[in-house]
Order: structure tokens, then sequence, then C-alpha cells
């Protein structure tokens, strides 16, 4: 069988430090599978190997199939392997509009057009307007991404991941620092995502895992613990023994 | 409404000519005949902003600083200058473009080394190219004509049709109409998809690749396109005087523009040409006030803008005219 995303032996060594071991990940195609860990599990880690900003000493990456071990990281986008990022890494001093538009004329091969106008293409223009209307940005897309408020700002986040058209997409802690009276847009954007594209999604918030995720891999020091349905992982006893003997951090 | 929106009138509204812009250039074309007497000084401003506008093309735009750039403006001048003294390309306006690609093969060259690495190591990069040409051409005297600068440099007529007067007239409209050809050119870049790349790897370079943006193929192409425009100033300076010599490599040139385009303001193309104008003026006006200290009052200036913030200044500025417009629209509002 072909997963979307596989990881094989995967490892990582920064110096003295083993911050991914020996690590396996299977994600089915059109999975909602969740990575969870405690502080310092290499979560972060992960992610960089997966789309690319770091190596690996060893093991491979495999997307639908493919070797991507070896490839840039626009390669990989290229491919269909998009992420969103934790904290906000958004143009500050471009539009929504704007934002958007770079990633479809990008994806379209129009990005390196330097003798039109960005909007001189219809097909590009509606489809920056889905977007934006799909993640409720249409009344503030032009207004500078910085001047926004830190909802809308990590609803753009999610829109330019999508508007990649990803076919697996990695969600780096969607719903972190948002504030509780705009966290429902984000999950309702979430949970809306369309089903064809696979999501892993790396995240803190049990509430939004378990709510989310038809799959957990539970990953501590670097290697994956236990991975099994939401219910497998809620009553295993070494997860238990993990996130309790953290205490808070669940 | 159409299904987009209005996504695209509004990103085309985004880049259309605003009245200032127009303005601005209308102005550019009275001062040929307001200023009959002062063509000297307007030729200047003109070259310097095209090279402030190849500056501002990296720096506003990709975020890559320069303390080097007049090694393409050199390389401009000297192209200019050689085709002329042999008479290998004797029409001006083939020249310029000659020596415009001449720059742009050495911008291409130097790019992979440039755009790799922090602000630190491409100001030293730059500026250790610049010395290095610098070098070179001093070196090379008998191409070069070393500190002396080359010889029997003559110009011909532009399209064999308009020659050099004495007076400046014909050398400052010629720079004038290169400088808004290439211009027009760098608007039409800065609002097409190409030229919003370059602003979103400047705003974050990691978050540009994970898009999908290819960083290194869009700054090496940036950085040549700014070379061919450094080149065609420094050929356009060398037509206009009939001079090149080794202090169009001089560290002073490349420093000079930083603040050019520091007084004018980075990132909206018009900061390079404005600053150009107010550098000559305020250069012009110090130099003949106090000869030996007009770069102390320079200096007192450019501390000034960094202090202040270009934003209270302008808005200082603009209050008249803002005030004058506001009026006038409601003037004619009321009237109709």
């Amino acid at each position: 069988m072909t997963f979307a995303l596989e990881t094989i032996g995967l490892d990582k060594q920064f110096g003295g430090l083993h911050v991914t071991r020996d690590l396996s990940l299977k994600i089915a195609a059109g999975a909602r599978h969740a990575l969870i860990g405690p502080n310092g599990a290499g979560k972060t880690t992960v992610i960089n190997l997966l789309t690319g900003v770091i190596k690996p000493n060893g093991g491979k990456i495999m997307l639908e199939g493919a070797d991507i071990t070896g490839l840039t990281v626009q390669a990989r986008v290229l491919r269909g392997l998009s992420r969103t990022f934790q904290i906000n890494q958004l143009y500050a001093d471009l539009t929504p509009l704007e934002t958007i538009g770079l990633a479809v004329s990008e994806r379209l091969g129009h990005g390196g057009d330097w003798w039109r106008r960005l909007g001189s293409r219809a097909n590009v223009n509606v489809e920056i307007a889905e977007t934006l209307e799909r993640f409720h940005l249409l009344d503030v897309m032009n207004e500078p991404t910085g001047t926004l408020p830190y909802g809308k700002q990590r609803l753009l986040e999610i829109a330019l991941a999508i508007a990649t058209k990803p076919r697996v997409l990695l969600l780096d802690e969607p719903a972190a620092g948002v504030p509780q009276s705009e966290r429902h847009e984000i999950l309702a954007a979430v949970a809306g995502l369309p089903r064809e594209v696979t999501v892993l999604l790396i995240e803190h918030d049990m509430d939004l895992v378990f709510s989310f995720a038809d799959r957990i891999s539970v990953l501590v020091s670097g290697a994956l613990l236990v991975e099994g349905t939401p219910d497998e992982v809620a009553h295993d006893p070494r997860v238990k023994a993990v996130y309790l003997g953290e205490g808070a951090d669940a | 409404m159409s299904a987009d929106h209005g996504v695209g009138e509004v990103s085309l509204r985004r880049a259309r000519w605003g009245h200032g812009e127009t303005a601005f250039w209308l102005i550019a074309i009275a001062a040929i005949f307001v200023f009959s007497d002062r063509y000297l000084i307007l030729t200047e401003m003109a070259w310097l902003g095209l090279f402030a506008l190849s500056l501002d093309l990296i720096l506003g735009y990709a975020g890559i600083v320069s303390l080097g750039h007049a090694a393409f403006f050199g390389v401009g001048a000297y192209a200019a200058g050689l085709l002329a003294v042999h008479g290998i390309v004797k029409e001006p306006i083939l020249a310029l473009v000659v020596a415009g690609c001449a720059a742009m093969v050495l911008g291409f060259a130097t790019s992979f080394l440039v755009i790799r690495g922090s602000e630190l190591s491409q100001l030293m990069v730059t500026l250790g190219i610049a010395l290095l040409l610098r070098e070179l051409a001093n070196k090379f005297s008998d191409i070069t004509g070393g500190f002396d600068g080359l010889q029997g440099i003559v110009i011909d007529p532009i399209l064999g049709l308009f020659s050099f007067d004495i007076f400046g007239k014909v050398g400052f409209i010629y720079c004038l109409v290169v400088l808004f050809v290439l211009f027009l050119l760098a608007r039409l870049i800065v609002h097409s998809p190409f030229g919003l790349s370059l602003r979103a790897i400047r705003n974050n370079p990691l978050r540009a690749a994970a898009i999908g943006i290819p960083v290194n193929r869009r700054l090496i192409a940036i950085y040549t396109l700014s070379a061919f425009y450094a080149g065609i100033a420094g050929a356009l300076f060398t037509q206009t005087t009939a001079l090149a010599s080794l202090d169009v490599f001089s560290f002073e040139r490349s420093a000079d523009l930083l603040l050019v385009l520091v007084i004018g303001g980075a990132g909206y193309l018009y900061g390079g040409l404005i600053g150009a104008v107010v550098f000559r003026v305020l250069q012009d006006m110090f130099s003949s006030w106090t000869p030996q200290f007009w770069q102390f009052w320079i200096g007192l200036v450019l501390v000034l803008i960094v202090l202040i913030g270009r934003e209270r200044m302008y808005r200082g500025v603009m209050w008249l005219p803002r005030l004058a417009m506001r009026r006038m629209t409601s003037l004619s509002r009321s009237a109709s």
C-alpha cells in the first residue's frame, strides 16, 4: 500500500543531541493524523525534516510513494507537501490578497511573470477570491497583513498553505496563541479543510487533537512511543505515564 | 460583481498611476525649460536617480544590501568609454545597451557570491568586488588609462541626429528619456507576481520557499537586472561628461548612493529619484556656502533623517499640498 506520507527509519542528530530516533510514520491518504508529544519530544524537528528545511542523518521520506528526501523546500511544495507555521510567518507589509496571489501564481507557473501585473489573469483572480472567501478574509484582503487581528493572521496562515493546493498538509499548532473569542473560526477552518487533503496535525491542545484526528502518533524523545486510534491512545498506559508524569503539559 | 469578488480590480488599482506620479514626471519635463541654465546638475540628478533606482530594486524590494554598487556603475562607465574611444559602437543608445549588458554579466557572475549569507557578508562581498575592480582598472592602465582616466572620449550624435551640445541640453533630455523608460520597466516589474515574490522574500525567505517560490533564482534575476540598471547609469555618466576614471569604482560613490536612497526612502521606486534630487541640491547648496565642510552638513542631514524619521518629515512637507488637494476636491464636489 502506498501512503500519502511515510518516513522510514528517519534519524537526526545535532552534534551529540539525538533529536529524531529511527522514526517510521505511515500516514494514509485522506487521513486526519495527529502527532503529539510532550515539550522537547522533537515535533518541530520532524516538521523541519519533512518539509526539507533540515536534512536527516539517516532514513527516507516518501511522498505518495516517491522518495523526496533529497528535494529542496520549494520542490516539495510543488510536489504537494505544504505546511503552516506555529508562529505566524507571514509577509507583514503584503496584503492577504497579494499573499494568496503569490502562492496561486507560483503554483500555476506564473510566479516568474515580470511583464504583467498581478490581477491581470482571470483564473488566478478567481482562485484568490475563492481562497479568501473560504477563510473569511475577503473583507480584509486589501489591508497590510501586519495590521490584522491575530486570529485573521492565523487564518491567512492556513489559507496560504491551502493556496499551494497541497496533497499533504502539515498543520503546526494552528490555534496556538489565538484569543478565545477568535478560536472557533480557526477550529472551523481546520475542520473544514478539504477531505482530499491529507492532514498531519502537530498539536499541544488535546481537545483539538481528539476532536480532529482519526489517528494519533505519540512522539517521546524523538522516537515513536505509540500509534493508534484516539481511543487506543487515550487508554494506553504508556501514554498516560508520559503525560501524567509531565503534569500540566497535556 | 464577477466571480473574483473584485480581486482583479483591487490588485490592478494598486498598480494604477497616481496624480503624484504624473506630477513628478511633468515637473521633470518642465525642468528642461525652467532650469535651462542648470543642465549639468540636472543631468547628474538623472543618472544618479537611475543609479539609485537600481539599488532600490535589490535593497528596497529584495532586501539585498550593497556597499559596492559602484562596481556595476564603473563597468558601465568604462564600457561606454572604451566603445567610444575605440569606435567599436559609435551610436550612443546602442553603446548604452552594450555597456549595460557588460555590467549585467558581472552582476550575474557575482550574484552567486552575494545572495547567500547575512547582510553583513553581503556588505563585505559587494564592497570587496568594487575594490577589486578598482584595482584591476588601475593595474591595466594601458586599457583604462589608470589614474588619468580614459583619454579622448568623443560621443557621436544620438541616432546620428542629436549631437551633445556644450550646455548639456541634449544630454539631459537623453538621460531623462532613458531614466523614464527604465523606470517604466521597473514599475511594471515591481507590480508583477515576480516583483511581489521579491517583497515576500525580503519579508521572510523561509516562508517564501515554503509556498514554492524559488528564492535563489529570483534573487539572482533581480541582482542581475539591478546591475544592468547601474551599468546604464554609469554609461550615461560617461556619455554626458566624456569622463571615465578610477573614481567611478570608488567606495564614496557606493556610500553616497546608499545615502541617496536613505534620503528618498527605499521600496517605492521614487525614493531613489527624489533622493538624487535632494542629495544634489543639498550638495550644491552646502558646497557653495561652505566649500570645505559640505560633507559635515550632509552628514547632519542624514542623522536628522534617521532620528526624525522620513514619515514624519514627509507629513510635514506634504501638509500644504495635501490641504490644497482636499480643498480642491471638496470644491469640485460642491460644484457638481
